[in-house]
């Protein structure tokens, strides 16, 4: 198991925490989107539930435009825009 | 519906129903047993709310310190308001079980340890137990290695007899307990130390009672100003440091005016408290049914005449699972982790550790076969009851921990059961249930927890960073 950040184009990225729980997949979430340029789109991959709620929270009071949340086979995806 | 949903609820189904066939199994055995049965589905509940309102006590302080999101300090908040009222309801009908703990300096420093470890571990004493029902195998470590063996371990080894002072080593041998139950570091820490402190209650302190004749005191000394005051500060305060700055531009966008005003303060507080309405709505359940809990427990006492479950067990001829008290562990409202401890000092003897000649287990908490341990039941019942939610809202996931999760679900879990000795609980039994009683003590123990969280965060952070950095260095 380990985290992924990966750069798929230009400003698009996938950061893969699948296996990790709580408090990793929100952490690694957040410093990726500091990472990121305004406009900017990660892909998150993730499968621990709990995570998902506190992301969804962090992304609405900082400005960042979730869309396209969808679980398959356990495993959640979400898209972020960088606000 | 697809073949995963219907899996899954069968499941459900199926957890359920062999709760109640066991519950009908105790009743038919000995009708003493409903006593435990009524801890079976209280655990059950909190185990369903829990999983549902995504509801742990490390998330609280931890998002708050790594995310900038209150989210469950304030679902937690909301269920300490709640619950205080309904402790204070019950105290004023002589119906409630609350009795507070010794307070001193001891309290903050095991919360503290107890945060780090509930950081690392990536749950609390209660949360570790619905996320093993969400089938999170990191927290099964924590809970069973930490919270069950390490606990155990913690009561009876003389590792830590360095650390005591000469005068509790007086002062324990002048309480005149058997030599064969005095045998470990804690064991002196408890009865030269512990037994030596004093408890607050705020409806006992001598102002309050005499200013506050009748059931007043309850409400205004035990809910009013040791959980309802402090809790309203600290949602303001968070509000204030997280939410204001960034709700009152939006507000602003939304409607125009640039200069906010006392109105949109208040809304955007209950902004805040309504962001995530699953947890708050849970904290108001969480409330109410832990408030439920003991009434019903109390009732129970009330029925059977006894004062803990020991003198039933004593009286049903299990003499061997009861401390040399004839008591064994019986809070009597939600609790976590001394239930635990007895389980993993049960697995110890069986190897052949004696664990009877400690204070904790031999004099106070008894040593009860599992399937006759009220409050361990009421633990399994969180696992159950948080499996059944997770299954129904097809959120059950078996993860087996893998790298470095192992190493911190191992050195938290150990951390928190070596946290929640000292000051006699977690984050349930030392925290919540003790500022929502009057008891000032539970403050102390919260603030070393959130201080313990903010260390967990700061190494995680540093962690995190580190790995970022590998991560970026083909971008």
């Amino acid at each position: 198991m380990a985290m992924k950040f990966e750069k798929t184009g230009e400003g698009t990225y996938v950061l893969d925490v699948c296996g990790y729980v709580c408090p990793h997949p929100q952490i690694y979430c957040k410093k990726s989107l500091e990472k990121m340029k305004e406009g900017d789109v990660v892909e998150v991959i993730l499968d621990n539930p709990s995570s998902v709620e506190t992301i969804m929270q962090m992304c609405d009071q900082v400005g960042h435009d979730v869309s396209d949340k969808k679980t398959e086979g356990g495993k959640i995806h979400m898209k972020i825009k960088k606000g | 519906m697809e073949n995963g949903e219907t899996r899954n609820k069968v499941w459900a189904f199926i957890i359920t129903g062999a709760l109640i066939l066991i519950s009908f199994m105790y009743y038919k055995t000995n009708v003493f047993y409903m006593y435990l049965v009524a801890y079976i589905w209280f655990g059950f509940a909190y185990g369903m709310m829990l999983q549902y309102g995504r509801f742990c006590f490390a998330s609280a302080s931890r998002d708050l310190f790594a995310a900038g999101v209150p989210r469950m300090a304030v679902g937690i908040l909301v269920a300490l308001m709640f619950f205080s009222l309904i402790q204070a309801t019950l105290a004023s009908t002589n119906m409630s079980t609350f009795h507070p703990a010794p307070f001193g300096i001891h309290t903050l420093i095991a919360g503290l340890i107890f945060g780090v470890g509930m950081v690392l571990s990536g749950g609390c004493a209660s949360g570790s137990l619905y996320k093993i029902g969400e089938g999170n195998m990191t927290s099964f470590l924590a809970a069973f290695f930490g919270l069950c063996l390490g606990q155990a371990i913690f009561v009876d080894v003389t590792w830590f007899n360095f650390l005591i002072p000469q005068k509790w080593i007086v002062s324990a041998a002048a309480k005149g307990l058997p030599a064969a139950n005095m045998t470990s570091s804690f064991d002196t820490y408890l009865a030269g130390y512990i037994w030596d402190q004093p408890t607050v209650r705020m409806s006992d302190v001598a102002a309050i009672k005499t200013a506050l004749p009748g059931a007043s005191k309850y409400f205004i000394g035990d809910a009013l100003l040791t959980a309802l005051i402090p809790a309203v500060i600290l949602l303001v305060v968070i509000y204030i440091f997280y939410i204001r700055k960034g709700f009152l531009k939006k507000r602003a966008k939304q409607t125009g005016n640039a200069t906010p005003g006392f109105s949109d303060d208040i809304a955007g507080i209950w902004n805040m408290i309504t962001a995530s309405q699953r947890t708050t709505l849970m904290g108001v359940l969480i409330g109410i049914v832990a408030g439920l809990h003991i009434l019903v427990m109390k009732g129970m006492q009330i029925k059977f005449g006894v004062d803990n479950f020991g003198r039933l067990l004593t009286k049903m001829g299990h003499t061997n699972d009861v401390s040399i008290r004839g008591t064994v562990f019986d809070p009597g409202y939600w609790y976590i982790t001394s239930q635990e401890g007895q389980f993993g000092a049960w697995i110890l003897e069986k190897f052949g550790w004696n664990m009877h000649d400690n204070i904790f287990f031999g004099v106070n908490n008894g040593l009860p076969e599992p399937w006759r341990n009220p409050a361990l039941w009421m633990s399994f019942g969180i696992i159950f009851g948080a499996m059944v939610m997770a299954r129904l809202n097809n959120e059950y996931k078996f993860k087996l921990p893998k790298g470095e999760l192992i190493a911190w679900g191992l050195i938290g879990g150990i951390l928190m059961g070596v946290g929640s000795r000292p000051a006699l609980g977690c984050n349930i039994g030392a925290f919540f249930i003790r500022v929502a009683g009057g008891d000032p003590s539970g403050w102390l123990y919260g603030t070393g927890m959130v201080g313990g969280a903010f260390i967990g965060v700061k190494f995680f952070n540093w962690w995190s960073e580190r790995k970022m950095a590998k991560e970026m260095e083909s971008f």
